[in-house]
């Protein structure tokens, strides 16, 4: 495999409706921004760039099938090589993860890649429909299918198994959204105590409206290459390009239905999901003691398709500690519930530790003020951007706009592009995003570093 | 306080013209630039003929007041939602016949829902597990009140009934408190 560098990225305005663009347009706002922060004018990055790989989620939502190939067209990119990827709501991460094997293959020196999604089409609960048709339409969808509903029954599990409480969910969303309060590209920028979460209108018990990311349109793009690519951009725009290198890609599955999820034994744990860094007598002890409480893996409660691409991703990036070594996560935070699970399925905290990890103050700012009183100091930022929570969720979009803003933390350059740096992970050297499908079907992780 | 806004809905008054420039000059052909976005109502409607497939027998054993599950025939791992292949030994699975009782292994309480079910909410969702089967089943709660939820509901009993008209969907089993 070869070397690849993310090098630029952009992201439209993200907001409930934008009915002032097309989506070709909306992904073209994003392009011409991460073109211009390269330096670079369009005929001379069409000169350079090798092809591209496309994100969307829905066909429903656009009701226009080979959406993919009308940006490639509005942008001027045929006749280069592309193919549009489905994921779920880890489409942006598939999309990165694709465009990283063009290049680490061989097969491209520049690719971009691209997403949008445009849910104002359609009314909000019709748009909850189109989404639930991502469960099985036999057995799941016509039950009541609302995915709000199925990451409920997850939570209400974990709550059960682990003691994690609705404060503890709500620390995310006030997290989140004051996050947001300082990124000029996020949708919702709101200063929220956690009496106003719990007091918001309940949706699916026990998450409420602020539990729960909303829907948006909006597009992103970022730029890979090679090293081969890096010279060729460089030279055409005549300056120094700071290099943030992909370190390691993961990717994992896991069954469409979350009642058919295993329920496994302790050993088959320990043999096929357990990560490097659990495997010390303590947490071992710590595994068997749940597992005697009637814990089993993944159960309903966690992913195992986030903690397969976890270990797989650390793998390949060298990352033997993920708390200790990662600096920001960048996570699908559709739910404040899966914020808390995915901590758990990435190795931020042992499984059943979410609850407590969450109000900690761990995964916090330590530069905003949250109002909180948490007991321990910053270690690694998640969602420093806001996430989908804050942010916004354009689904096609919302995988390449975590890979931006994280290209933009390891620059050092979240000042510039917020417009405010009260966001900029102090010391940013190495950075996890994280996207996620359905009820955890597909998760992808992918690991951005700063090359010195 | 979260903002107090009403919800956003479709339908309106069909308009057959929008406002333009009467004379297209040089500065109002540039002035179009500014122009507010055109915004139409385009229904969409389809009737799919959806097959159960291998599936088909759960359906048909619902309709006839009968659970079935399905079972690998070599390691007995049985599924408590029907499923033609066992994920472990690939082997075609074989059908089994339950009772509809067990008791709730997770669950909700939906105040909205998609738009095909936003009528019937409030309406409890639950994950039930079966004496003897590996995996869960998702299916309807009543009986609990919905003002109420609690996760002390987790580990209730509960008891399974057939509905006499079917509809031919998993609903068709809906469960209620055992006790």
């Amino acid at each position: 495999m070869r070397t690849v560098y993310a090098v630029s990225g952009g992201v439209s305005k993200f907001a409930k409706a934008r009915p002032d663009k097309t989506f070709p347009a909306l992904a073209k706002e994003a392009y011409d921004y991460a073109i211009a922060d390269l330096g670079l004018t369009h005929r001379q990055f069409i000169e350079i760039v090798d092809g591209s790989v496309a994100s969307y989620f829905s066909d429903h939502f656009a009701r226009q099938l080979m959406a993919g190939i009308m940006i490639q067209d509005y942008l001027g990119l045929c006749p280069k090589p592309g193919h549009r990827v489905e994921g779920g709501g880890a489409t942006g991460g598939i999309c990165f993860q694709e465009a990283w094997k063009n290049v680490a293959s061989g097969y491209m020196d520049v690719c971009l890649a691209y997403g949008f999604e445009t849910m104002s089409h359609v009314a909000t609960w019709k748009g909850n429909e189109f989404i639930a048709l991502a469960s099985d339409i036999s057995f799941d969808y016509p039950v009541g299918g609302f995915y709000s509903g199925y990451y409920a029954m997850m939570v209400t599990r974990h709550m059960k198994e682990f003691g994690t409480t609705p404060e503890q969910m709500a620390h995310v969303s006030v997290k989140n959204h004051m996050n947001a309060y300082h990124n000029s590209y996020a949708q919702k920028r709101e200063k929220l105590t956690i009496a106003d979460v719990r007091n918001s209108p309940m949706v699916a018990w026990p998450l409420t409206r602020l539990d729960i990311c909303v829907m948006s349109d909006g597009a992103a793009v970022t730029i890979l290459c090679s090293e081969e690519g890096l010279a060729k951009l460089e030279k055409a725009s005549g300056r120094r390009i700071p290099r943030v290198l992909v370190s390691g890609i993961g990717r994992g599955t896991d069954a469409m239905r979350m009642a058919d999820r295993p329920h496994q034994s302790y050993d088959d744990f320990v043999k096929y999901n357990m990560l490097p860094s659990e495997d010390t007598a303590e947490t071992c002890a710590y595994y068997k003691n749940l597992w005697k409480h009637g814990f089993r893996y993944p159960g309903v409660h966690s992913f195992r398709a986030g903690r397969m691409a976890s270990k797989q991703a650390y793998k390949n990036a060298g990352i033997s500690d993920p708390l200790g070594e990662i600096s920001f996560v960048e996570l699908h935070d559709a739910y404040t519930s899966s914020e808390i699970q995915t901590y758990e399925d990435m190795g931020l905290c042992r499984y059943g530790e979410g609850g407590p990890f969450a109000a900690s103050g761990k995964a916090f700012m330590p530069t905003v003020n949250y109002g909180l009183d948490l007991p321990d100091k910053s270690v690694c930022p998640v969602n420093p951007s806001g996430g989908l929570i804050a942010c916004g969720h354009p689904v096609g979009a919302t995988g390449l706009m975590q890979a931006v803003f994280a290209i933009w933390q390891l620059q050092g350059t979240i000042g510039k592009h917020f417009g405010d740096a009260t966001l900029q992970v102090p010391n940013a050297k190495r950075g996890a995003i994280h996207s996620h499908a359905g009820t955890g079907t597909y998760v992808t992780v992918s690991i951005l570093e700063k090359e010195n | 306080m979260a903002k107090q806004v009403m919800e956003e809905t479709f339908g309106g008054y069909v308009l057959h013209t929008v406002p333009f420039p009467t004379e297209l000059d040089e500065a109002a052909l540039a002035g179009l630039k500014k122009m507010a976005p055109i915004l139409i109502e385009q229904p969409y409607s389809m009737t799919y003929l959806h097959s159960y497939g291998q599936d088909s027998p759960f359906f048909a054993g619902l309709s006839n007041g009968h659970l079935l599950v399905s079972r690998d025939p070599e390691t007995g791992y049985t599924y408590g939602t029907a499923r033609g292949h066992d994920m472990y030994t690939g082997n075609e699975t074989d059908w089994v016949e339950i009772l509809p009782e067990g008791t709730v292994h997770a669950f909700t309480v939906c105040h909205f829902g998609s738009e095909e079910f936003l009528p019937e909410t409030p309406y409890v969702l639950v994950q039930v597990e079966f004496p003897g089967a590996n995996t869960l089943f998702l299916a309807r709660l009543i009986g609990v009140d919905p003002a109420k939820a609690s996760t002390d509901w987790i580990g209730m009993k509960v008891k399974g009934r057939f509905r006499r008209l079917s509809k031919f969907k998993p609903t068709d089993l809906y469960f209620y408190p055992a006790e």
